[in-house]
């Protein structure tokens, strides 16, 4: 039995040296491996299609200029269908072929691989994706929300109210959400502040798959007559809700829209951006073409002798993807420095990604700053809205109510 | 499994009957034992047994909808609104009661069963489409409930996080150590679902399904069996969702809407309605196909396009290369992968005298 175990181990160790012989070999060409999972064809397919050539977009970019410190990066961009066994057998494969980084890509699927991020030491990046509580840094050391989470957003959001109206004391604020657990996150804060700023605030649940809301827009633009409406929807939901609020009359400047709820298909599915004049949207990345990083892009397709691809006209999503990607290899750069031009682990990329600091690509990405604690770098976000035709900035980078979601952090904490 | 005969030799039912028509049937399995408890998970990289790892648990779900399905011919979409029942239940006892996951594991199905049960009960009066519709309901309820209630769902992320599974203080964490566990209880399934449906009770679901008003004249009690037969097919999901919850580490009832329950569907009627063998092609195809289909088109796209290129066009040409395979698959052998094994079976048992 003894031989019979020990000749099976003797293969094994023989398959495993010849592995590492070719995950050698792998290293010298000085390639490093980014995983990226996406939903180009599943239930978020309109996000996806746009997004994820972004992201490939930006490394080809970096690729053109001679990689990230002298190394060539290879994406290997996942299809996970928004289904989550596919994302496991995603992050399993990226495991298998040395990645350093990985992105992912829906909520449920974020909440089932955080463990086993955390297990492989392996970071993985879920902007706009995944809990609140993932931007605490000590409880999810391997999550990078890198973006606003849903607490922040709302708290953001609650600020340009109170911006608006000047003041938020008696005022009525209506909140229209998507029915699923990323739709009820942001109540917690909402209710807080609520109570702390002395306004009344009325919930407004629209059940999956979104499409009928017809009786909630009637109640809050017939019933509540509310002086805010923040929007917190997904999918097709957000341009039926412009649709329905236009519809009954309602003045769409007094709308201001979480980031799902905020990109050119949403209103182009409206009806078109003449139809939701004056809609305010809510953005964790730069909207629009006016930025370097996009301008060489373009070069880049113009220098193969392409156009660049009409994805990028839907620049909020594409952007997105821009920005993801610009974060991975901005996180994979400071982790080959620090290791003096060396092939960097998941752990050293780690350590990369909470260096992040003034890293702007010329007012593309907030100011952030990543810590080992604050996972978010801070929550920051813009608004655009809806001015003759196209969305116009109207805020510039800002943090709302930062102590009440540093508070409802550590308050999640202790509870767990 | 592997072997053949050279004719037809059965004088006696037991015979008929037997898992092991012949020596060299149980030698088979032997060396299947050996190949999946030994060689694989020592020769293989733990990315292959991470698919394997969801191959198992999906064999658990579609061995059960195949009970339900399959062998009593009850439709239902609700099958993955009884995972998120199983896996629910496990997560709070794990969670709250610090219990341990051979306690959990049959709790959740249990669980499971009972919602079940009371899902399986317009079943009684309607069949065909109008089940599939109040089964549907069934599905859609659990959802909201556990999506409305924190008492079940731990608060507004509706998401329970779990322990690895552990055994006398050894824990099943990587990918390796779970093969062994997931590996344990979809042998578990198959063996209990290849004595279910030799039993009495699998000739009563059989008989249902053929002809329930004929089966209730020779005096099956179709109350009790059209029940039993959710209530098994549930216990099956809830195990499943169990299974994954201790897999993903959390529990999560997005992981479990309608989009589940249809590719379960899918799984068996790919493989082979009313059959184990088919429960497991089926589960095998619809998991393992879509992996490799990616990896060739990877490896030959890679040759003409750049990544960025490639990426445009391999999730849109995965989806009809894997839709086509299943109509292909469907078109040659409606009755299932299955059906097919069998067919090359049975041709090769007379062959070369084909008549």
């Amino acid at each position: 039995m003894t031989r019979f175990v020990k000749s099976w181990l003797g293969v094994a160790a023989t398959t495993a040296t010849l592995a590492l012989g070719g995950a050698g070999a792998f290293a010298q060409s000085k390639e490093i491996v980014f995983g990226f999972q996406c939903d180009r064809t599943g239930p978020t397919a309109t996000v996806g299609t746009v997004l994820c050539p972004g992201y490939q977009d930006y490394i080809a970019l970096v690729n053109s200029k001679g990689g990230v410190e002298g190394y060539k990066i290879k994406v290997i961009e996942i299809d996970n269908e928004y289904k989550v066994p596919p994302a496991m057998e995603a992050h399993e494969r990226y495991k298998k072929e040395g990645a350093v980084i990985e992105g992912l890509y829906g909520t449920p699927q974020t909440a089932a691989l955080n463990k086993k991020l955390e297990e492989d030491k392996m970071p993985g990046t879920s902007p706009g994706f995944g809990t609140a509580s993932a931007a605490d840094g000590k409880r999810f050391p391997y999550t990078f929300p890198i973006a606003a989470s849903y607490w922040s957003q709302v708290g953001a959001a609650v600020e340009f109210v109170k911006e608006r109206l000047g003041t938020l004391k008696g005022k009525k604020i209506a909140y229209l959400f998507y029915d699923n657990p990323a739709g009820k996150e942001p109540l917690a804060i909402l209710e807080d502040l609520a109570k702390s700023e002395g306004f009344e605030l009325r919930t407004f649940a629209v059940p999956a798959p979104g499409l009928e809301m017809g009786a909630q827009v009637l109640d809050i633009t017939g019933r509540y007559k509310p002086d805010f409406v923040i929007a917190h929807l997904f999918g097709r939901s957000p341009s039926v809700s412009i649709k329905e609020l236009k519809g009954k009359g309602y003045p769409l400047s007094k709308v201001v829209s979480l980031v799902w709820g905020s990109a050119e298909a949403d209103l182009i599915a409206a009806g078109g951006m003449g139809v939701a004049e004056g809609y305010n949207t809510m953005q964790f990345a730069g909207v629009g073409k006016d930025y370097p990083v996009l301008k060489d892009i373009e070069a880049m397709y113009k220098a193969q002798g392409k156009e660049p691809p009409k994805e990028m006209d839907s620049t909020v999503y594409y952007n997105r993807g821009v920005f993801n990607a610009a974060i991975h290899v901005e996180a994979v750069r400071n982790a080959i420095k620090a290791k003096g031009g060396a092939m960097p682990t998941g752990e050293d990329v780690k350590k990369g990604m909470e260096s992040i600091k003034g890293f702007t690509l010329g007012g593309f990405v907030p100011p952030m700053e990543l810590s080992a604690t604050d996972h978010e770098g801070g929550g920051w976000v813009q608004i655009w809205t809806v001015r003759g035709g196209k969305l116009v900035k109207v805020k510039d980078w800002f943090q709302g109510y930062r102590p009440v979601i540093e508070k409802q952090l550590a308050a999640d904490a202790s509870k767990s | 499994m592997f072997h053949r005969e050279s004719g037809v030799f059965k004088t006696t039912y037991a015979a008929d009957m037997a898992l092991y028509p012949l020596p060299i049937a149980k030698w088979t399995m032997i060396a299947l034992a050996v190949l999946f408890v030994l060689v694989i998970p020592l020769v293989v990289h733990e990315y292959y047994l991470s698919i394997l790892n969801l191959i198992f648990i999906a064999i658990v779900g579609a061995l059960g909808l195949n009970v339900l399905v399959g062998y009593t011919g009850q439709i239902s979409i609700g099958h993955g609104a009884f995972m998120s029942v199983g896996a629910y239940t496990a997560a709070n006892l794990a969670v709250r009661f610090d219990l341990p996951f051979w306690i959990t594991l049959p709790a959740g199905g249990l669980m499971a069963a009972l919602i079940g049960a009371v899902v399986g009960v317009p079943s009684l009066r309607i069949k065909g489409l109008y089940l599939a519709i109040a089964t549907l309901a069934g599905q859609l309820i659990i959802e909201w409930t556990i999506n409305h209630v924190p008492a079940i769902s731990g608060g507004a992320q509706a998401s329970i996080q779990v322990d690895r599974p552990s055994l006398f203080g050894f824990t099943f964490d990587t990918q390796g150590r779970l093969y062994f566990f997931l590996l344990f209880f979809a042998v578990l399934a198959i063996i209990a679902t290849l004595n279910l449906v030799r039993s009495r009770i699998g000739r009563a679901f059989v008989a249902v399904r053929d002809q329930d008003i004929a089966a209730e004249i020779i005096g099956i009690n179709i109350f009790h069996y059209k029940l039993l037969a959710f209530a098994i097919s549930s216990f099956y999901a809830g195990v499943c969702g169990v299974l994954y919850t201790y897999y993903f580490g959390i529990a999560n009832y997005e992981q479990f809407q309608l989009i589940v329950s249809i590719d379960y569907l899918a799984m068996i009627i790919i493989g082979g309605l009313g059959s184990v063998l088919g429960s497991i092609f089926g589960a095998v195809f619809v998991t393992l196909l879509p992996i490799a289909i990616r990896i060739f088109m990877e490896d030959v796209g890679s040759l003409f396009l750049s990544q960025g290129e490639l990426a445009n066009v391999i999730s849109g040409l995965r989806l009809a290369v894997f839709g086509g395979l299943i109509i292909f698959f469907l078109i040659v052998e409606p009755e299932g992968l299955n059906r097919l094994w069998r067919n090359i079976r049975s041709y090769f048992r007379v062959w070369p005298f084909s008549y």
